[in-house]
């Protein structure tokens, strides 16, 4: 066998082979296409560390759905959804309604949700549990699974296309949007929706603690590929579905975690753009470090 | 002169019941050139907040007529833009456009040759693709102008538009308020710089909280008055009681 032969066989062997590879890979393709752009988003709004704090907020809700429901994609992404949507209300009223500034106040709300979530899954589970719920396991994607991971990456593409326009001015310029009478407060709101529900979505995949993994280092990493939104947008998706690829493919033959081994793939291709990227990389800006004529 | 485009009536605006502006009483008339001149905290910029509906009225009616409020092109004072978002000066420009776009409709040919000839009106010509945050001060104000050029409303509201800015960049600014005026849009701005005001601006309302003088500029601009302002911006009290005018 030639050695790109052999080479193929590696990487796609595993899909051609298993059922169950095949749904996964479909999971990560259609979660990369609706995390990505969100993630883009939440860097450019500077609320990248809010993303993680949600990620941490889901916790009760996907523990609830999951000791009703066992690990069924379907009950924890709706406990999950639930804990996060109202832990994005509640940080967002306290927020409007007090002194409390919006970092802090999320910062709050999820600390409480956390400890909730452990809770729960001590009192009742064990630490298996605790470790699927955590960790996902996407080798165990069911079509309902499926279904559901499509379902919400469908929706969050076209959400994001009807709100797109005005949720670009509420980012760059909020001062504006609000002059011409457009609705900032409820295209921010549209938007932290979109958040929880694809946060969600990667829970079999990547599991609760890392599902903002493949939505945040895809969007830092294309910060060095593109230059505007669409672009930032485009790179985000094909690290995304790089990352789920390699992440999979490597938890195959190295019988690894799934959800650290496809957020470490796109850790690595972050880590890459960052030193070499063609836009303001380490790399980028030292040979551009010879100024043009005046 | 015209009719009154924008109206108070007995307007109070303030920030948690402090009133900024307080039972102001007048018009803006359509066509008229308006400078609002006043000590810092006295209204001015309050006042333009409270007449596109930014803020609400504590008491009192702002009333816009003839003119949907969100037509009116408002530019404030140092813009809340984020200079290191990905966005380029002609897209920038083109969202003057909002309220023939709106969040939905196409940007068409006609709208970026709008956009291109509002650049090459500020002097940006060439500038089209660049990221707004690699521009300097001036040169980002002369790009928030030529938004408000695209705009093409008949209103126009400036908060310290030369603010910060260079002396060539504000001669050319204020050369296109100047034309804006010739073209019959009502324009209100606030200034800084009395000597400006005196040679440019044929209105003006001297605001410190109350309107202290308000029409022609060089009845408005006396030494009385301005002295006047001076001795109320000392006097302030920051404990006031519950003001009881007009709640009889």
């Amino acid at each position: 066998m030639s050695l790109a032969a052999s080479l193929g066989d590696w990487l796609f062997g595993p899909f051609l082979d298993f059922g169950f590879m095949r749904r996964a890979l479909v999971a990560c393709l259609a979660l990369a296409l609706g995390s990505g752009p969100v993630g883009v988003f939440l860097v450019l709004r500077r609320m990248a560390l809010i993303g993680d704090t949600m990620s941490h907020a889901v916790l009760p809700g996907a523990a609830v759905g999951f000791l009703i429901a066992g690990l069924s994609l379907p009950a924890m992404s709706l406990g999950g959804f639930i804990a996060g949507l109202a832990v994005a209300l509640l940080s967002g009223l306290a927020t409007r309604f007090t002194a409390l500034e919006e970092d802090a106040s999320f910062a709050a709300f999820f600390l409480i949700s956390l400890a909730l979530g452990v809770m729960i899954v001590s009192l009742h589970g064990n630490n298996v549990d605790l470790m699927h719920v955590l960790f996902g396991s996407i080798l165990a994607v069911d079509d309902v699974s499926l279904v559901l991971v499509a379902a919400i990456a469908t929706v969050s593409v076209l959400a994001l296309a009807l709100i797109y326009r005005p949720l670009v001015v509420e980012c760059f310029d909020p001062g504006f949007l609000r002059a011409v009478g457009g609705r900032g407060g409820a295209v921010h709101l549209v938007f932290l929706v979109l958040v929880v529900l694809d946060m969600v979505a990667g829970f079999q995949a990547l599991g609760t603690l890392m599902a903002v993994g493949l939505m945040m280092l895809p969007a830092t990493a294309a910060r060095f590929w593109a230059r505007d939104v669409w672009g930032l947008v485009l790179a985000a998706v094909l690290v995304a579905m790089v990352s789920g690829f390699v992440g999979l493919v490597a938890s195959y033959h190295g019988n690894l975690p799934s959800g650290p081994a496809i957020v470490l793939c796109a850790g690595v291709i972050h880590l890459a753009s960052l030193v070499a990227g063609p836009h303001d990389s380490l790399v980028a800006r030292r040979l551009r470090r010879r100024h043009l004529r005046a | 002169m015209g009719a009154a485009i924008i109206e108070l009536d007995d307007v109070t605006l303030g920030y948690e019941r402090h009133p900024a502006v307080h039972h102001l009483r007048g018009g803006f008339a359509s066509g008229t050139l308006t400078a609002v001149v006043g000590p810092n905290g006295g209204g001015k910029s309050t006042l333009l907040k409270g007449v596109i509906g930014l803020l609400r009225p504590l008491s009192g009616r702002i009333s816009v007529n003839g003119v949907d409020r969100r037509d009116i092109a408002y530019l404030p004072q140092q813009a809340d833009i984020d200079p290191r978002f990905p966005i380029s000066v002609l897209d920038t420009v083109l969202l003057g456009h909002w309220r023939r776009m709106g969040a939905f409709r196409p940007v068409t040919r006609a709208m970026r040759a709008a956009g291109a000839a509002a650049l090459a009106a500020v002097g940006l010509e060439g500038f089209e693709a660049r990221p707004i945050g690699s521009l300097s001060a001036g040169q980002r104000q002369r790009a928030l102008f030529a938004r408000v050029l695209v705009a093409d409303s008949p209103v126009i509201l400036l908060d310290e538009p030369f603010t910060a800015i260079d002396a060539k960049t504000t001669a050319d600014l204020l050369a296109l308020v100047l034309r804006w005026h010739g073209e019959g849009r009502t324009i209100v701005a606030v200034l800084h710089d009395h000597d400006q005001v005196r040679r440019y601006f044929p209105q003006t309302l001297l605001l410190a909280r109350e309107a202290i003088g308000w029409g022609d500029t060089e009845a408005v601009l006396t030494p009385d008055n301005l002295r006047h302002v001076r001795a109320m911006s000392e006097a302030w009290d920051t404990e006031a009681p519950v003001c009881e005018r007009g709640a009889a």
